[in-house]
């Protein structure tokens, strides 16, 4: 096996080596999201060349491969934040509890408060930390009265892992947090409309190790309640926070499988070469 | 979960032996002589183009010096007028017929016990402002109980004594050259002499409307006027204008038609304001029959002057906002248009603000298209309403500056003062707005 001999094996670096039987194959689980067929087009050019994926529940999916292969791209499809982009042409299907999301009966808006999204870089809005949250919930009317809100503002907080960091400081503006302190800012804002699916765009490529640390854990902690899409170019955090792992390259999916499946036994060559850093 | 954040940092830490380079000594080209003459040259040049840049600053700075400083000295007298001080008996009679002229001239005629003669009482007469009598009249009408008492009163000075106070009359010229008369000068002197002439604030200049004398002339009617076109220009442009850059920038398809569009608006940017004028004039004037001279159609077509401005300001403004922000709003399930309206345009206000007020600006010093629309006629009142016959304050500094009376030529270089005075107000408001607005991402 060529993985001995680079890099150490990620598989090593996982936070627990636990074999629980949820773990073992999530292949048979029921699919969240699937998507068939899908091809992505920025005007003529192609991006995604017919992708094929299941998204299970309660599981996270990493989405790995090199820059430009088209995983961002996919995961933009997911909940249609393509649509903003001029020129972008979206074929094949994309289902969430099987149902098309770009069907004429689902509504972006909609969708959107299903299928919350985390950027690359922390985003938070410059408001307060407090309006930060409460402003998915005030605009889709889910919580009414103030202390509801509150209620809202504080389990998103607790659950983000920011609940103890800025309960005195809520009306400060979220852009005087450290770049970790806003990354989990903007999860607990996508968490504030309680979303069924989480797409996390690199959450941590502009983080230190340490708040990265913070996120990654966070993400094993949300699990448990909502079905998680992250984009890594990180390979040991692939390994680290995900269940299932696809291997994307210029524009297609050439595997997926369950994570220790990818880093230990790759069936494709190219994915093969590419955790063990042969290029990418 | 501290043992994953220790071998994280281990994983990232790079090994000691990777960061080791090589450590060869290699001859280095940057410390040869040569390098140092062009090291030399390079700091040459800079200093040359810092002493250029200052040199340009220092020339308008130096312009603006002038210019104002010009403007200063010849309208700051403008502030202050000459009054005469008369002892007033009102004769019922006399107030009854609203004859008051008689009631002044008799006051005046009665400090120069020695004029007898009626040449010599007229020269006496003509000391005062033909608007002096006007001034009794309004006195009395405030407070009826004056009627048949003798009471002290300051009345205006005629525009030339005015004039000859404030030294603008050279005596040492003859009198055929000089444009006043010996005798005046000399009972102007006599008056100076007793303090019974002496100069006050000067509040017509602020109040009154436009006159034929100099003295009773003021810009309060092209004040009114400059504030209600404005009005109409403002509640027109700034909401068209707006929602026009919104939907170019947020919402509209990018294709060969909102080229079109932007291509149009940044020419329309670029056309000669005289030629809004003229389609004030076939439009609004011809086609639709409104009023002439009136601050509203002045208002329309400051409108579509402006809104070009404002338009690419806003769009410039709109531009700016990071897309990060639209991407958070609209990741969480927002709709465009809350997108929009809760993020997007609270952060692009301060520019939008700016844009605007510079827009405003360029609306209230605006004279060309005015003139098309008849807001360059002679208006004494004050206009009241939007239709009322009115002029702005550039068209009436305009008209000033074509008066030959010496009064005037002062009187249009406060004008120009209070005209640059509201500008900068303007300006300043601009860039407070923008302090108050600006908000960190």
């Amino acid at each position: 096996m060529s993985i001995t001999s680079g890099i150490p094996s990620p598989l090593k670096l996982r936070p627990r080596g636990d074999g629980r039987a949820e773990q073992r194959s999530s292949a048979d689980l029921p699919a969240k999201m699937t998507a068939r067929g899908v091809k992505v087009f920025y005007c003529a050019k192609q991006a995604l060349k017919g992708i094929d994926l299941d998204i299970h529940e309660n599981r996270v999916l990493a989405l790995i491969g090199p820059s430009g292969c088209g995983k961002s791209t996919f995961l933009r499809c997911l909940n249609r934040m393509n649509d903003t982009v001029e020129g972008c042409r979206v074929e094949g299907r994309i289902a969430l509890d099987g149902e098309d999301v770009y069907g004429k009966a689902v509504d972006a808006v909609q969708l959107r408060a299903r299928v919350g999204m985390v950027f690359q870089k922390p985003n938070p809005f410059p408001k307060s930390i407090y309006d930060n949250i409460a402003y998915g919930p005030r605009i889709h009317g889910l919580a009414s009265g103030r202390d509801e809100l509150d209620e809202v503002v504080q389990t998103s907080l607790k659950r983000a892992g920011l609940w103890g960091e800025v309960k005195d400081r809520l009306r400060e503006p979220g852009t005087s947090l450290s770049g970790g302190q806003q990354q989990r800012l903007c999860i607990a804002r996508a968490i504030a409309v309680s979303p069924e699916v989480i797409l996390m765009d690199e959450p941590c490529s502009a983080l230190d190790p340490i708040a990265t640390a913070h996120i990654e854990e966070l993400i094993d902690e949300l699990r448990a309640n909502y079905t998680i899409v992250i984009v890594t170019h990180n390979m040991q955090q692939a390994a680290r926070v995900s269940q299932r792992t696809a291997f994307f390259h210029l524009g297609e999916m050439v595997e997926c499988d369950d994570t220790e499946e990818i880093f230990t036994n790759p069936r494709d060559e190219r994915t093969q070469g590419y955790i063990t850093g042969r290029y990418g | 979960m501290t043992d994953l954040v220790e071998q994280d940092v281990s994983a990232v830490t790079p090994s000691p032996a990777s960061s080791s380079g090589s450590n060869t000594p290699v001859k280095s080209r940057v410390r040869s002589e040569a390098f140092a003459r062009r090291l030399r040259a390079r700091h040459v040049a800079e200093r040359r183009f810092r002493l250029a840049g200052a040199a340009a600053v220092a020339l308008a700075a130096l312009m603006l010096v002038v210019l104002l400083g010009s403007i200063v000295a010849k309208g700051s007298t403008a502030f202050w007028e000459a009054r005469i001080r008369l002892e007033v008996t009102l004769d019922p009679a006399e107030v009854a017929e609203r004859n008051y002229a008689p009631i002044l001239r008799r006051a005046l005629h009665a400090q120069f016990p020695q004029v007898t003669d009626r040449a010599g009482k007229r020269v006496l007469n003509d000391l005062l402002s033909s608007g002096a009598p006007y001034e009794l009249e309004a006195m009395v009408a405030k407070n009826p109980a004056l009627v048949g008492t003798t009471l002290t009163v300051w009345v205006r000075a005629d525009d030339e004594i005015d004039q000859l106070v404030k030294g603008r009359y050279r005596r040492d010229l003859p009198e055929s050259e000089r444009g006043l008369s010996d005798a005046k000068i000399a009972a102007a002197d006599a008056l100076l002499a007793s303090g019974a002439l002496a100069q006050g604030f000067n509040t017509t200049l602020f109040t009154a409307g436009d006159s034929r004398e100099p003295e009773q002339a003021g810009i309060g009617g092209a004040i009114v006027g400059s504030l209600l076109t404005l009005l109409v220009t403002m509640a027109l442009s700034v909401p068209v204008g707006i929602s026009a850059a919104v939907y170019l920038e947020e919402f509209a398809p990018k294709n060969r038609w909102t080229d079109l569009i932007e291509v149009n608006i940044n020419n329309l940017a670029a056309v000669p304001s005289i030629i809004f004028g003229l389609l004030g004039l076939a439009v609004f004037l011809g086609f639709f029959g409104m009023p002439r001279s009136a601050p509203l159609v002045g208002g329309l077509v400051m409108a579509l002057m402006t809104l070009p401005v404002i338009i690419i300001s806003a769009r410039v403004a709109l531009k700016a906002v990071p897309p990060s922000i639209r991407e958070a709003a609209l990741g969480i399930g927002a709709s465009p248009l809350q997108t929009v309206l809760h993020h997007v345009l609270p952060l692009a206000m301060p520019g939008i603000l700016t844009g605007t007020i510079i827009g405003m600006a360029r609306a209230l010093g605006e004279t060309a298209p005015l003139l098309m629309i008849g807001m360059v006629a002679f208006i004494v009142d004050v206009p009241h309403g939007l239709t009322d016959s009115a002029t702005v304050l550039p068209v009436q500094i305009y008209m000033w500056a074509d008066s030959p009376e010496r009064a005037f030529t002062e009187r249009t270089s406060a004008a120009i003062l209070i005209l640059l005075g509201v500008l900068i107000l303007l300006n300043g408001t601009a860039v407070i707005l923008r302090k108050i607005f600006e908000r960190r991402w």
